[in-house]
Formats: structure tokens, C-alpha cells, sequence
């Protein structure tokens, strides 16, 4: 098994070669990207024809460093996160032919950002209970409703979207997934300021949106289906690259702490070690999932990953700002910011401190979370439902 | 690189543990045995240590041993720690990690092949470091050690003197054991009372230091397993438990609080099995970052085993509470071996020399 890798990964070695033989790492950067989709050197698992060769998802690393070595230009992942995170696994495996061919390549390459309506003034935690309304009209979808929370929206040109398209039906039952055209008429997107001054996040608000039914996903009426598709990738994106020791927020924490003699006390000494402790389980953690994962065992340590950072983040975070006290009552910069994506490290600790707050809220609550690990990992029984 | 996953012959070694302790070491046995003076299971130890092997596993083949290493000596500690089996495996486990520094190939024949049963003569609750000898040596030993764990079973006494580490014989002269009334009588403890005990001197100075601390590293590394198998236990017990017992109509595991509670015991034992994987990792491989590995082990694993083991207690109610259930047995083992090899503040300021955060 460790043989055949090695021989795969030395042919995929190869081939990365032979690519950057014919195609110059320093040429235009958007030419470059799309010809390594079409090489089948973009994400090594899909399969021939959308940007892979369906070889093992374990060996992608292989060609990404490869590429680095070579100085070539990544596609920027981050920019792009729900696209290529939550869009992309969606549209594998619960798209047509033809919209495989029409957004997947652009969606890797960057060209094309993505965005997730799902939440809606009325539905976040309880996702089913969407009320934005699409109603048949001939070979188009009418689309009606609001959609809030919207990370990327103001960045995005396409959107997935659940709606609601048999509200006869029990909630679960009466949805449909549809790819959401961002630029046609209809669309209205208002930056929603966020409790760190920046927009990161939007309001959507949909009005007679006409939609092809050529950008339905799935079956009528089968949205809930598609929809676990995308919620679970959202889990298993989380904890992403390997990171050091004191890699991320504890880092930050550790050299003030190394720097600033004058801020140390017993008390606060013991808090660090503490946190010191507790980001090396989370790291090693999402090390041993990554490790369990490339062997092709997948856990459910994903959701330990998502709800152990997230609690990580906010009391790194918390320390961090009463460490610095007096320095601690300043911040940097309330500006409506539009950015894209949380510049953790790059701004103040106080900054860290506000937005580490959605870390428990975005992509699913911390309490919604732990309900999945007793029902789903556990196997306790679910709460008794009024509403189904 | 490191390998935080078990590999196809750890999960058969499990297996074969697994089924070993539950034909022969049922918690209502083990429960049973600590009512009386001395609760070592010497049967247990035969089959596990003799028949399957496992006393030699980190002693390499040429030496007489299985030639495995500590990662597969951890796997045992888990399902030992899983079943609160009584055998001093981890004393025994913690002593040829001491020999093998030594390098005292006779000797280790003989531990390996579990005939012998050896332990490190130092008190349980000895933290990370070199610890102060309380023996005077000079050939034959004088001194008292307290609160030694896995002693009592034990054949050949490791003991750290005022001018180097000597073998003993525990039943020999001048020694005698007196058996501790300890909190976790899974695990008792002893005091050993030396009056010119006869030893012979095995390691002296850097050596003698060198062997004891690594096997007290070794121990904190290797007790981690054994906290995430008590750890485990009680996750899945309690699971069981939630689900089957009904109050107010239904079920009381579908009640949140109880459920959240659970998830984050399932959260913390997920983390705790990554942070005694890589302790054990570093131990096997003599990884240079095996200090931090074990130090690091400590400073996380026991707590997780106390919480664990308490939300076992609390949530199975009155019947928790009682002798005749197993979870007071997982509790004294779990809050014992929060001290065993010093308590996680002592870990942590361990770290903090090691992670260069002063003070
Ligand atoms: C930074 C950020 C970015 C986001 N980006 C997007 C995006 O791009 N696209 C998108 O669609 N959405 C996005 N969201 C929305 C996010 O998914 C929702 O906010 C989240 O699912 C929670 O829903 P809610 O806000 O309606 O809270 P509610 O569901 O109303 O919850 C309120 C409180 O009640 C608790 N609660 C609810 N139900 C239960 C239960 N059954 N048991 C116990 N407690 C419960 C919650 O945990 C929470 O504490 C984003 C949110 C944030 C903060």
C-alpha cells in the first residue's frame, strides 16, 4: 500500500513536471491556474475532465507542494472558502454534467467566488425551516425571501441556495437546492455590520429572482438531501492545514508573554500554561484526524476539531486582551471594513477577542454541535420535536 | 514522522487483551479482590504478563524480549486502564525502561519474560525531574521510600540511592514491604523499609540520574494511555447507561444537559487519546521531544480521566453512588493516577522550563 503511494506520488511528481515544462509559473496567473485544472493537477481526487485524475485524495499535498516549490501561483483558497470548502463537494456529487462543466473549473481557479444562502432572519440553527419561497413558472423559478449572515455575499457571483418550494409539505420535506445567479436582476446585497466594525457578512435580500431550472440541484423537493452534503463538508473543512507548535492564536499569546516581563503575574502564568496545554491537544488532534483521513479512516474527530478551537480561540482570545491591560483598552480600527475573510492574526487582540465570538456561532452553533456528537457520535436519543 | 494512529498489529494486540481481561478480569471479579489485603491478580499477571508475552514487549528480541516497543505497551495500558486491571504492569513496564538504559542484559531475560516482575523503588506521586534519593547506599541500603505503586507483586526493586540506582531483591534481607490503605486499592501502594538491605549497585551518577528520569518520563507518558482507557470506560458506560434508564417518560440521555455534558466528555477523551498517541509516539522513538510529549501528557490526560470518571458517578444517579457498580473503582483510579507521577500544576510548570514561558 506505502509502495504503491510512493510510486503514485513520484508519477504524479512527473507529471507536475511535465506540466511546468510546458507552462510558465510566472506567466499570467489566471492562463496558469486554468490550465492546471485542465491537467487535472487542481484537486487531484475529482475525477477526468473536472480538474483531477480521481487518484487518492491523499496524494493532493504531493502536487500542492510541488507547485510551491515551484513558485507557482495558488488559487487562494481562503478567498474562496465556501466555494471550494462547500460549493464544490456539493456540486460533485449532486450536479449535472453540464453544470459540473460550467462552475467548477472557474470556481477553482478563483474566478469565480461563492457564497452560501442558507440563513434566514427566522432559520439558522433549525436550517429546515427556511421560508424563502421559489415557485415553479415554465422552465424558470421564481425566488422570493431574505437570506442574512451572508459571509461573502458582497465578493460572490454565484450563490447555493435552499428554498422552499412545497410549503404543503413537512419542513424537511418541501425544500429544493438551487445554484443562485448573484448578478441578475432581483438581488440585493447590504453589507451587515458586524460587532468588530467590519462587514464581513451581508443581508441578501431575493425579490422575483428568475432562476433557470437548469440551475436546480438535485431533485424538487429534495434540498434537505443536497443540503447534508454541504453542512457535512462544512465540518470536515475546518482544522485545515498543519500547523506547528504554537502555530495560530496561542503563538501570539506566548511571544507577548516572552516579550513583556512587566505584564506577568503567577496567577496569569498558570492561565498560559493552561492554554498552552489545551492548543497542543487541539493540534494534535486535527493532526491525528488528518493522519486517519489520508489513511482513508475517516473519524468523526472533526466535529471535536470545529467545537475545541472554537472554544480555544475565544479563551486565547479573552487571555490575550487582559494580559496587555492597559494596552488591552485599545483597539485599532472600527472602520466598515469589507472584508472576506477573519484576519485572526493579522489585526489586535481586542480584534481577536470580538471575532473569535463567531467562532461558536458560524457553521453551526457550539450547542447545535454537541447535539450532533450525542446523537450522531453517541447515539443518544434526540430531543422529543413539537414541529414534525 | 509522527504516528498518532494504530496500526493493524496494535488493533489485533488489542483484541487479544481486550479478550483476555474480559474472560478473566470482569470488573465483578476485580471488584471482589479489593476487599482483600492484597488485590494483585497473580494469575492475571501470568497470562498477560507470561503466556501472552507482553512483560518483554519493549525489550528488543535480542535481549529476550518481543521486541515490540512503548507504543504497543501503551495499547495494553489502555485496556488495562479500560478494565482498572489489577496487575503492575505499569511498574513493571516503568522498570525496564530504567534497565534498558542500563543496558543490564541478564537482568533483563528474566523481566522480560515476566517471570520476574521489577519495579522502580520511588514513591507514585514523584514528579517530572530527578528525584532526591531518601536510601543511603554504600552496598547494603538504609532508608524508607513511601507510597511506592506495583510493589507489592514485585520481585526485583529499582532503588534510587544516595550514590546510584541498585537492584534489590524484594523478598531478600533487611527489606520489607508494609501494604499502604490507598485511595485506588486497584493500584495499592506500599512502603518499603530498608535496613541494610543488600543491593547491588547497577548504575552511579549521570547514569544512575539519567535512567531515573527517563524511566519517570517513560511513566508519564505510559500512565497517559492508561487515563484514556479509564477515560474511554467511562464514556461508554455512561452512554449505555443514559440510554436505557427513563425519568419523566423518556429516556434520560435525550435530556440536553445530560447530552452536552456527554458530547464534551467525548471531546476531551478524542483529545486526551491524540496526547498519550504522541507521548507514546516520542517514548518509542526517543524523539527529542519526548520530554514535553510526557510532560504534556500529564498536564492533560489525568484530568480528563477525573472528569470523565466523575460525570460516570453523577450520572448514574444513586446506583453511581453504590459499592456493588464499578464506577468508584474507575474514579479511584482515575483521581490516583492524577497523581501519579506528579499532579498536572507540576506538569505545567515543567513546561513552562520546556516551552521557555517563564514564570
Ligand atoms: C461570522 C458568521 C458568518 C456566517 N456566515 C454565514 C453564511 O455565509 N451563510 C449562511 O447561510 N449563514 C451564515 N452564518 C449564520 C450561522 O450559520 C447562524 O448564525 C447559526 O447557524 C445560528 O443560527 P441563528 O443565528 O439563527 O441562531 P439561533 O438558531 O436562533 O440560536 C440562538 C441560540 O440558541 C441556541 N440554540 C438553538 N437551537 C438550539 C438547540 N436545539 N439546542 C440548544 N441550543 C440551541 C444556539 O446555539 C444559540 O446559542 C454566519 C454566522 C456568523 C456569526
Amino acid at each position: 500500500m506505502a509502495d504503491d503511494d510512493d510510486a503514485a506520488a513520484d508519477r504524479l511528481r512527473d507529471r507536475v513536471a511535465a506540466f511546468l515544462g510546458q507552462h510558465d509559473p510566472h506567466g499570467d496567473r489566471i492562463e496558469f491556474l486554468r490550465a492546471r485544472f485542465d491537467a487535472g493537477l487542481a484537486w487531484v481526487h475529482y475525477p477526468v475532465g473536472l480538474g483531477g485524475l480521481g487518484a487518492p485524495r491523499h496524494l493532493q499535498p504531493v502536487v500542492d507542494a510541488a507547485f510551491v516549490l515551484a513558485g507557482a501561483p495558488d488559487n487562494q483558497p481562503r478567498r474562496n472558502s465556501i466555494g471550494i470548502g462547500m460549493a464544490a463537494p456539493t456540486l460533485l456529487r449532486h450536479g449535472t454534467p453540464d453544470q459540473h462543466h460550467r462552475f467548477l473549473r472557474p470556481l477553482w481557479t478563483g474566478e469565480e467566488i461563492w457564497c452560501q444562502l442558507f440563513s434566514e432572519p427566522g432559520a439558522g440553527s433549525d436550517l429546515a425551516g427556511v421560508t424563502t419561497r421559489a415557485v415553479r413558472d415554465g422552465d424558470d423559478w421564481v425566488v422570493t425571501g431574505q437570506k442574512v449572515w451572508t459571509s461573502m455575499a458582497h465578493r460572490a457571483r454565484w450563490a447555493i441556495l435552499l428554498a422552499r418550494t412545497d410549503p404543503e409539505l413537512p419542513k424537511h420535506r418541501g425544500m429544493t437546492y438551487f445554484v443562485c445567479d448573484l448578478s441578475g436582476p432581483g438581488v440585493e446585497v447590504r453589507p451587515l455590520r458586524q460587532l468588530t466594525g467590519e462587514a464581513e457578512f451581508n443581508e441578501v435580500f431575493l425579490t422575483d429572482v428568475r432562476l433557470p431550472d437548469s440551475l436546480r440541484l438535485g431533485a424538487v423537493g429534495e434540498g434537505w438531501q443536497v443540503a447534508r452534503t454541504t453542512l457535512m463538508n462544512e465540518r470536515v473543512s475546518i482544522g485545515g492545514a498543519p500547523m506547528p507548535r504554537e502555530g495560530g492564536m496561542i503563538g501570539l499569546l506566548t511571544r507577548t508573554w516572552r516579550d513583556r516581563a512587566d505584564l506577568r503575574t503567577p496567577g496569569r502564568h498558570d492561565e498560559i500554561l493552561r492554554l498552552w496545554v489545551r492548543a497542543e491537544a487541539a493540534r494534535l488532534t486535527a493532526l491525528r484526524l488528518r493522519q486517519q483521513l489520508v489513511a482513508g479512516e475517516p473519524g468523526p474527530e472533526g466535529s471535536a476539531v470545529k467545537l475545541s478551537f472554537a472554544g480555544l480561540a475565544q479563551a486565547i482570545s479573552g487571555t490575550e486582551v487582559e494580559l496587555l491591560g492597559a494596552d488591552g483598552l485599545r483597539h485599532d480600527d472600527w472602520s466598515l471594513r469589507r472584508s472576506t475573510e477573519p484576519d485572526l492574526l493579522g489585526r489586535g487582540a481586542t480584534y481577536r477577542y470580538l471575532r473569535a465570538r463567531g467562532n461558536s456561532i458560524e457553521g453551526g452553533t457550539s450547542e447545535i454541535l454537541r447535539n450532533i456528537i450525542a446523537e450522531r457520535v453517541l447515539g443518544l436519543p434526540a430531543e422529543p420535536r413539537v414541529d414534525r | 514522522m509522527t504516528n498518532l494512529r494504530y496500526d493493524e498489529t496494535e488493533e489485533a494486540l488489542r483484541e487479544s487483551v481486550r479478550a483476555l481481561l474480559r474472560a478473566h478480569s470482569p470488573w465483578s471479579a476485580v471488584l471482589a479482590r479489593v476487599d482483600g489485603v492484597e488485590s494483585y491478580d497473580p494469575g492475571l499477571w501470568r497470562r498477560l504478563g507470561t503466556d501472552l508475552g507482553l512483560a518483554g514487549l519493549a525489550v528488543p528480541e535480542a535481549l529476550g524480549g518481543a521486541g515490540a516497543g512503548f507504543r504497543e505497551v501503551a495499547v495494553v495500558l489502555e485496556e488495562l486502564g479500560r478494565a482498572v486491571a489489577p496487575v503492575p504492569y505499569l511498574g513493571h513496564a516503568v522498570a525496564v525502561r530504567a534497565l534498558l538504559t542500563c543496558v543490564e542484559t541478564d537482568l533483563l531475560g528474566e523481566v522480560a519474560t515476566g517471570e520476574r516482575i521489577a519495579v522502580l523503588a520511588v514513591p507514585f506521586a514523584t514528579p517530572p525531574g530527578p528525584p532526591e534519593p531518601t536510601v543511603v547506599g554504600g552496598g547494603d541500603l538504609t532508608g524508607t521510600i513511601v507510597g511506592v505503586a506495583d510493589a507489592l507483586p514485585a520481585d526485583l526493586l529499582l532503588v534510587p540511592a544516595t550514590d546510584g540506582l541498585y537492584l534489590v531483591e524484594a523478598d531478600g534481607p533487611g527489606v520489607s514491604r508494609v501494604p499502604v490503605v490507598s485511595l485506588d486499592a486497584t493500584r495499592q501502594l506500599c512502603d518499603i523499609v530498608l535496613d541494610g538491605a543488600p543491593g547491588r549497585r547497577i548504575a552511579a551518577g549521570h547514569a544512575a540520574v539519567g535512567a531515573v528520569t527517563d524511566a519517570l518520563t517513560a511513566g508519564a507518558a505510559l500512565l497517559a494511555a492508561e487515563q484514556v482507557g479509564v477515560a474511554q470506560w467511562c464514556l461508554d458506560t455512561t452512554v449505555e447507561y443514559v440510554k436505557q434508564r427513563h425519568q419523566f417518560g423518556r429516556p434520560v440521555g435525550s435530556f440536553q444537559a445530560v447530552k452536552h455534558r456527554l458530547a464534551d466528555v467525548w471531546v476531551s477523551v478524542t483529545e486526551a487519546r491524540a496526547v498519550a498517541r504522541y507521548a507514546a509516539d516520542c517514548l518509542a522513538n526517543d524523539s527529542v521531544d519526548t520530554p514535553v510529549a510526557a510532560a504534556l501528557a500529564q498536564a492533560y490526560c489525568g484530568d480528563v480521566a477525573v472528569t470523565a470518571a466523575q460525570e460516570c458517578v453523577q450520572l448514574h444517579g444513586g446506583i453511581g453512588f453504590t459499592w456493588e457498580h464499578p464506577a468508584h473503582l474507575y474514579l479511584k483510579r482515575a483521581k490516583s493516577a492524577a497523581i501519579g507521577f506528579g499532579t498536572a500544576d507540576r506538569h505545567r510548570a515543567k513546561l513552562a522550563i520546556l516551552a521557555d514561558l517563564p514564570g
